[in-house]
């Protein structure tokens, strides 16, 4: 069973629809016993960073997330905001990351030439870096691309880290994978059949 | 690098789908869930729905028809029409949809958008501006389906809506919809030149050349398309359709 962490901040109804759609097990939940019980786990986010933070804080999910993702290894995928609460901090916000992954989270604005606008939101191409199990099959499609929306993006400490890399202004880690924690900077629930692959390969792992 | 999108716009009328031609005679199109499945077929970019009835007729959303639009589609959605509180756009959001777009209730209380930036974040909020051509050749904003006249001109709204807090603005031709003349390019230069939130331009797209002119020379982010998408040709029949891919991606992502 995959459960989608639901803490108030994320498009959980999208996830679950297309998780379904891939004939994966999937739950929305914000109950400790449903991260007790999960294969995998799902955090999503839209949103600022600290509000997330505090969120998770307040919800009592933070024990049980830590548990099962840094003892019991089970795998998480971050998606969006939830992708850059798996960093150490972030430039948007004063409350430390979950510090999942060895990353900090940073602003395309002072990054990237003024006349690119901020967020960087729509539809954009991904390039294979480290092969992963998330991303099995992307050599093979033309042109992967998703759908992104965001002011803020990652950067990872160890650049194997990053499994598809994007440019916009700069080329940046738009997913990574350290062990068992996995990340995405773009919406694979909203990404047609590339985000239904990925969102696949995670199910599968 | 990013794509310039490419979005079907699609208008809601009591449960149906419509296509307009200046905002008026509403020509039934068809039902929006088999429409909708067609379009997560073709892999649009995007797809914007704007109930056209329910900021006249003080309806709310039909959440019914949106929920089962959520749930067929796997891209990105925006919904405008009778938004009148954060309450209600919390509901379209949780239903799955990215985007809430407000009108006619951001001229009787502008503070909406800042309370809709907050809670949601700007990128879940775009502004419509709906703009009408004056006698004398100027700009003049419209509401409540282009049955009201506001007294500020298109580029004083956008940076007001851009300071309240928008994501993003969907600027319409009120004389251009439904035309098949092309885009207000001049419009849309100017009001992309005064703000920095993408600008969607929507209203007279006939053809993909109309697309790239309003892309190169008017400084539109993403492209709103109707009548293109759901007839056939000017003047004929319904056929729900989207430009070729390879095509469009040579003509707006080369300027």
């Amino acid at each position: 069973m995959i459960v989608v962490v639901d803490y108030g901040m994320g498009n959980v109804g999208s996830i679950a629809n297309m998780l379904r759609k891939v004939g994966a097990d999937a739950q929305i939940s914000s109950k400790t016993q449903d991260i007790e019980k999960a294969d995998k786990l799902i955090l999503p986010g839209v949103g600022a960073f600290d509000a997330a933070m505090e969120r998770i804080s307040t919800s009592g999910l933070r024990a049980a997330l830590d548990r099962r993702v840094l003892a019991d290894k089970v795998p998480v995928l971050g998606i969006c905001l939830g992708m850059q609460l798996l960093t150490e901090r972030s430039e948007e916000g004063e409350r430390p990351g979950l510090a999942w992954i060895a990353a900090r989270t940073v602003a395309f604005r002072g990054r990237i030439e003024p006349r690119l606008k901020s967020p960087h939101m729509g539809w954009n191409l991904v390039t294979p870096h480290t092969p992963s199990a998330l991303t099995a099959g992307f050599d093979s499609i033309e042109e992967p691309r998703f759908y992104f929306v965001h002011s803020y993006y990652i950067e990872c400490q160890d650049s194997t880290a990053a499994i598809l890399r994007t440019t916009y202004g700069v080329t940046y880690d738009s997913a990574v994978q350290q062990g068992n924690v996995y990340g995405v900077q773009f919406h694979p629930e909203k990404s047609h059949h590339y985000g239904m692959r990925l969102l696949e390969n995670f199910a599968k792992l | 690098m990013l794509r310039v999108r490419v979005i079907p716009c699609l208008l809601l009328r009591q449960g149906s789908l419509v296509k307009t031609v200046r905002f008026r005679k509403p020509a039934y199109i068809g039902d929006p869930i088999n429409t909708v499945r067609i379009f997560n077929e073709l892999e649009v970019d995007e797809l914007a729905f704007l109930d056209v009835a329910a900021s006249v007729e003080d309806q709310d959303p039909d959440l019914g028809v949106l929920r089962q639009i959520a749930d067929e589609c796997f891209m990105p959605l925006s919904y405008g029409g009778g938004i009148r509180d954060v309450a209600t756009a919390d509901r379209i959001l949780q239903i799955g949809f990215e985007k809430v777009i407000v009108n006619s209730a951001s001229f009787e209380n502008p503070q909406l958008i800042a309370d809709l930036a907050r809670r949601f974040g700007s990128q879940a909020v775009v502004v419509s501006i709906d703009v009408k051509r004056t006698l004398l050749g100027g700009y003049k904003v419209a509401s409540r389906s282009a049955t009201s006249v506001q007294p500020q001109g298109p580029v004083q709204w956008a940076r007001e809506v851009e300071r309240l807090g928008a994501g993003e603005i969907l600027l319409t031709s009120v004389d251009r919809e439904g035309t098949w003349q092309g885009f207000d390019v001049p419009l849309t230069a100017r009001v992309t030149d005064a703000v920095n939130v993408p600008v969607i331009a929507h209203g007279g797209a006939g053809s993909i050349e109309h697309m790239r002119e309003v892309v190169r020379d008017g400084g539109a982010s993403a492209v709103a398309l109707g009548s293109l998408v759901v007839y056939q040709n000017k003047g004929m029949g319904v056929l729900v359709n989207f430009p070729d891919k390879p095509t469009l991606t040579r003509a707006l992502n080369a300027t």
